[in-house]
């Protein structure tokens, strides 16, 4: 601008834009701001990055093997002597290595799944919200048959008619969770699609899909981010859920849930067999339960006050 | 309204047939038949067994056979117990899942409303904080969790309570139906802390303390209807949630529910056992959404204004 | 209408002194109202205008205690001797909505949506004068009557979006009057409505104003409305007041350059043009970071040095105050 500091301002347009100014922040800045305010989010994700890094490198470290079975310990207790500082199940197997190992099928899982179900969501939301009318509406009514589906029950179908493979886990959990996503961002993308600048950007002859890519997608990334962050949890529940059941991760592979199950099977002879991967299991999901409520509250500050 | 309601029911039609169809040609394009686990069956009685299943009719025949069979809440024979019809499962075991489920929904609803109000009443105290960080921890840990723990600590250890096992006690049920509540209560004392703020904030709410009633008043003649109105609409999904729940609260506590039969059914491949569970609480679920819309628009004098016209 | 020069010299029914409103928020506190003063008499009618944001409707707010979580008020506002900024909200209970009513702006969702309007009014009633059901539905029958509602026994029994606008605006005005307040606090009781509706409410007004001796403090955009119903206008810029004064005195001796703005951004018959008190060029100022002299200097005519330093308020044997180093009797 190239406004002298002594000129008194009269112009409403001026004196407008120098309101601007004194916030000028953008408002992702802003968000972060609020969301470095969120000290339960904070502390959520510094541990979920402890998490990460434990569960990824952790095993290495660890001189046991997860299959080693350890006859001299088994179902032994956490002790620091025995070197299984997180005690051992009834085969003698270490229970941190296993717990630490099934953290990554756990991990995972919530990663791989809740990008199907974003993908699906995202692409079906946009697609509804973009087109409108009756193309909108019938996209909708079908989410909202699927919505009144007991779908926890189609999971175990499909995990039944299919067999019990890993990436069928992925798929199914994916393939049912997709619906939340769906419906935000097609809200979105309806209050989006009559701004300013998507007109001028249709005006200029940007076609549809490009308009979708270019301009509706950027714009959603703030939903999406808390959605996918409320999501990852979602679906690690459901695949612990499945496993719990027997009907997810097969051995020698184990998850979280699995390993819960194990351990629910040993609890009165050996209880840490179950604590132990139902703490990693509970700190994980409470985590991201938490940046999640965060990211939500950071980015949409109509909440605020 | 009635009319409203009438057309609502007939919209629930085409979600049925949804449901029913997923479920039938899920099974059907399962790899592998029925009969499995009984390979060394003699082809014969094996080619018996499919015509008397009707497996060895058109897959679109099989189709429209159930249909008819299941609009008439005929769900068929169950491919492994032998001398039991599903719908002969399905009123043994739904009667138990039922009682757990409603007395569940009961206390979920009454605790988690009652803890959401006095969060919101004291918004950003001591209070608040604490009963939200439990929301989220409810919210946060899964039921096969909490289960066995409790089980390990009022029943191994303290001996309080009995471990599981179903003869239709008090005792019986009362770890499973707290288990089974947990998160439903987080989240209904979070929904209702959220939507309680809400009303709180609105101009009427203000109106009626300018009026001079007192606080309490206030809250529950002015605030408490609307603040319950989203959790009546959760009520819907709390019972899908639920119904999910019991599948492993069942098995957990050996309770002899729907939800036993149907992982039993799941891991034994018994096929119309699985679809006649899916599509009954598929039902089930359907029309409970279906009661709970209704409810909510009795309570919102506005739609049922809007419907009249 | 009371004649404006008739002086009422009874003991003032609600005196406000040094009222400050200020909100905390994430970007710093924001001074929504600044050493305020004024009174009031019983019957009186006392008019508060500025453009939005000057901090009308936090004035009433908080005299009535209903500022939201964030705000805080300080200083005093004395209602029959009384001060009602310390008393709690069980004593404050004792007045409102009994011997001061109050009309919101906004009267699509002021009333409650899910509650009909007789068990809306009924309430009062039975709460601050004991009576039982039947007698209360009967009182708040014959309000809704004097309000000119017609068929008041079958609308009674209606929910509050079964009425327009104006029809609940009304409800507003016979529900704040069930209890014959001493004073009642119209916030722009007509700004929502269209302009026949308009009309109709401030007649309602005018109308209570001769039969009873309600006190009045209305708030409005509106200066037409100002001058059938009020007696004494108190005009607010940025939280303070700037200029008070009877009717007459504001209408046609304005001393403040804002005042002479507003007055000039009046829409008159031939011009009919909606401009409303927005055409005075210029924002008002960031109440997050106020500025030390004369608030409104930015925006001043006649701003010269002296403004830098605050103005004094200055007040001449007419009681007609205003905040200003210019109009004094050179
Ligand atoms: N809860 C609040 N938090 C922060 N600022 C507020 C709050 N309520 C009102 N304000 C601010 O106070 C100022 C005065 O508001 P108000 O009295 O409503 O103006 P008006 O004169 O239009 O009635 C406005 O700038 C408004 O933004
Ligand atoms: S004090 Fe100065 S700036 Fe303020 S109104 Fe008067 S003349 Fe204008
Ligand atoms: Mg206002």
């Amino acid at each position: 601008m190239t406004k002298s500091a002594d000129k008194p301002v009269i112009d409403p347009f001026e004196a407008a834009l120098e309101v601007h100014d004194i916030k000028g922040r953008s408002p992702w800045e802003d968000a972060w701001h609020r969301l470095l305010k969120n000290r339960a989010a904070v502390y959520s994700a510094f541990i979920m990055a402890f998490m990460l890094v434990l569960v990824v490198f952790g095993p290495m470290l660890i001189s046991w093997e997860s299959d080693f079975t350890d006859w001299d310990y088994t179902s032994s207790p956490p002790s620091i002597e025995s070197g299984h500082w997180f005690g051992t199940d009834a085969v003698g197997r270490d229970i941190m290595v296993r717990t630490l190992e099934g953290g990554r099928i756990s991990l995972l899982v919530g990663l791989v799944a809740t990008i199907v179900s974003l993908v699906i969501g995202v692409s079906y939301g946009a697609t509804a919200g973009y087109f409108g009318g009756a193309t909108d509406r019938i996209m909708m009514r079908v989410v909202d048959i699927i919505y009144a589906l007991p779908f926890m029950f189609f999971v175990i179908l499909l995990m039944v008619v299919f067999g019990r493979n890993i990436l069928l886990i992925f798929v199914a959990i994916g393939a049912v969770n997709w619906l939340d996503m769906a419906r935000i961002v097609r809200g979105q993308t309806l209050s989006l699609k009559n701004t300013e600048f998507i007109e001028a950007a249709r005006a200029c002859g940007v076609g549809d899909w490009a308009i979708i890519r270019r301009h509706i997608i950027p714009n959603l990334l703030g939903v999406v981010i808390v959605y996918v962050t409320l999501t990852i949890p979602q679906v690690i529940l459901i695949e612990s859920f499945l496993s719990f059941l027997g009907l997810g991760i097969q051995e020698p592979m184990s998850s979280w849930g699995a390993l819960v199950s194990d351990g629910a099977q040993d609890m009165e002879s050996a209880p840490w067999t179950l604590v132990v991967p139902s703490i990693f299991l509970t700190v994980t999901l409470y985590c991201f339960n938490y940046i999640g409520d965060g990211l939500r509250d950071a980015l949409d500050p109509k909440d605020r006050l | 309204m009635i009319k409203h309601s009438l057309q609502r029911l007939l919209g629930l039609i085409p979600t049925m047939l949804m449901l029913i169809t997923v479920a039938f040609f899920l099974i059907r394009v399962a790899p592998g038949g029925p009969f499995d686990s009984e390979k060394l069956l003699p082809p014969e009685i094996e080619a018996n067994l499919n015509a008397k299943y009707h497996l060895d009719e058109p897959l679109v025949q099989q189709y429209f056979r159930y249909l008819g069979q299941v609009v008439v809440l005929d769900f068929g024979p169950s491919f492994q117990y032998k001398d039991w019809t599903v719908n002969e499962l399905i009123a043994q075991g739904f009667p138990v899942s039922a009682t757990v489920g409603l007395a569940a929904m009961i206390l979920a609803f009454v605790v988690g409303t009652l803890l959401g109000i006095a969060a919101a009443l004291r918004q950003n105290s001591g209070i608040d904080y604490s009963l939200m960080g439990f929301a989220m921890l409810g919210i946060s840990v899964p039921n096969f969790v909490i289960a066995p723990i409790l089980i390990l600590l009022l029943a191994v250890y303290a001996g309080w309570l009995p471990a599981g096992g179903w003869d239709w006690s008090v005792a019986n049920m009362v770890l499973p139906v707290i288990t089974l509540s947990l998160p439903a209560i987080a989240y209904i004392a979070r929904l209702t802390r959220g939507s309680m703020i809400e009303v709180l904030h609105s101009n009427f709410i203000r109106t009626a303390r300018a009026k001079g009633l007192p606080e309490s008043v206030v809250i529950r003649r002015h605030a408490l209807r609307p603040a319950l109105l989203p959790v009546i609409s959760f009520l819907g999904p709390a019972t899908a949630a639920m119904i999910s729940g019991s599948v492993v609260i069942e098995r957990i506590f050996s309770i002899p529910g729907l939800g036993s039969y149907f992982v039993q059914g799941a891991l034994n491949r018994d096929y119309t056992l699985v679809m006649g569970v899916v599509i009954f609480y598929g039902m089930l679920i359907i029309i409970l959404n279906f009661i709970v819309d209704l409810v909510y628009a009795w309570l919102n004098p506005k739609i049922r204004y809007d419907e009249k016209r | 209408m009371k004649p404006a020069n008739m002086e009422n010299t009874a003991a003032p029914l609600l005196e406000v002194k040094d009222l400050d409103v200020g909100f905390d928020t994430p970007e710093g506190k924001v001074h929504a109202v600044n050493c305020l003063n004024f009174s009031l008499k019983a019957g009186d009618a006392l008019a508060i205008v500025g453009e939005s944001g000057s901090g009308k409707t936090q004035t009433v707010m908080a005299i009535m205690g209903l500022l939201s979580e964030n705000g805080e008020a300080r200083g005093e506002a004395r209602f029959k001797g009384q001060d009602l900024m310390k008393m709690s909200t069980a004593q404050l209970n004792t007045h409102r909505g009994k011997e001061i009513a109050m009309i919101f702006q906004d009267p699509m969702t002021s009333l409650n949506p899910y509650l009909r309007i007789d068990k809306q009014m009924i309430e009062v009633v039975m709460h601050h004068q004991g009576l039982n059901k039947s007698e209360a539905r009967a009182h708040a029958v014959e309000m809704l009557r004097a309000v000119r509602i017609p068929d008041p026994e079958r609308r009674i029994r209606q929910y509050p979006h079964e009425f327009s606008g104006g029809m609940r605006q009304r409800v507003m005005v016979a529900m704040g009057l069930l209890c014959e307040p001493d004073l009642l606090i119209a916030d722009e009781p007509t700004t929502a409505l269209d302009v026949t509706v308009q009309a109709q409410i401030s007649h309602l007004m005018s109308a209570l104003r001769e039969n009873s001796n309600t006190a009045i403090i209305l708030i409005t955009h509106d200066l037409g409305v100002v001058a059938g119903l009020c007696d004494r206008v108190l005009v607010m810029y940025a939280g303070e007041a700037v200029e008070c004064g009877s009717v007459e005195q504001i209408y046609y001796e304005p001393k403040h350059p804002y005042t002479q703005g507003l007055l000039a951004s009046v829409p008159r018959l031939d011009q009919p043009e909606e401009t409303g008190l927005n055409s005075i060029p210029g924002n008002p100022p960031n109440l997050l970071a106020l500025p030390k002299g004369c608030k409104f200097r930015d925006r001043c005519p006649k701003a010269h040095d002296a403004c830098k330093e605050k103005p004094p308020m200055q007040l001449d044997e007419q009681r007609h105050a205003w905040r200003c180093f210019l109009g004094g009797a050179a």
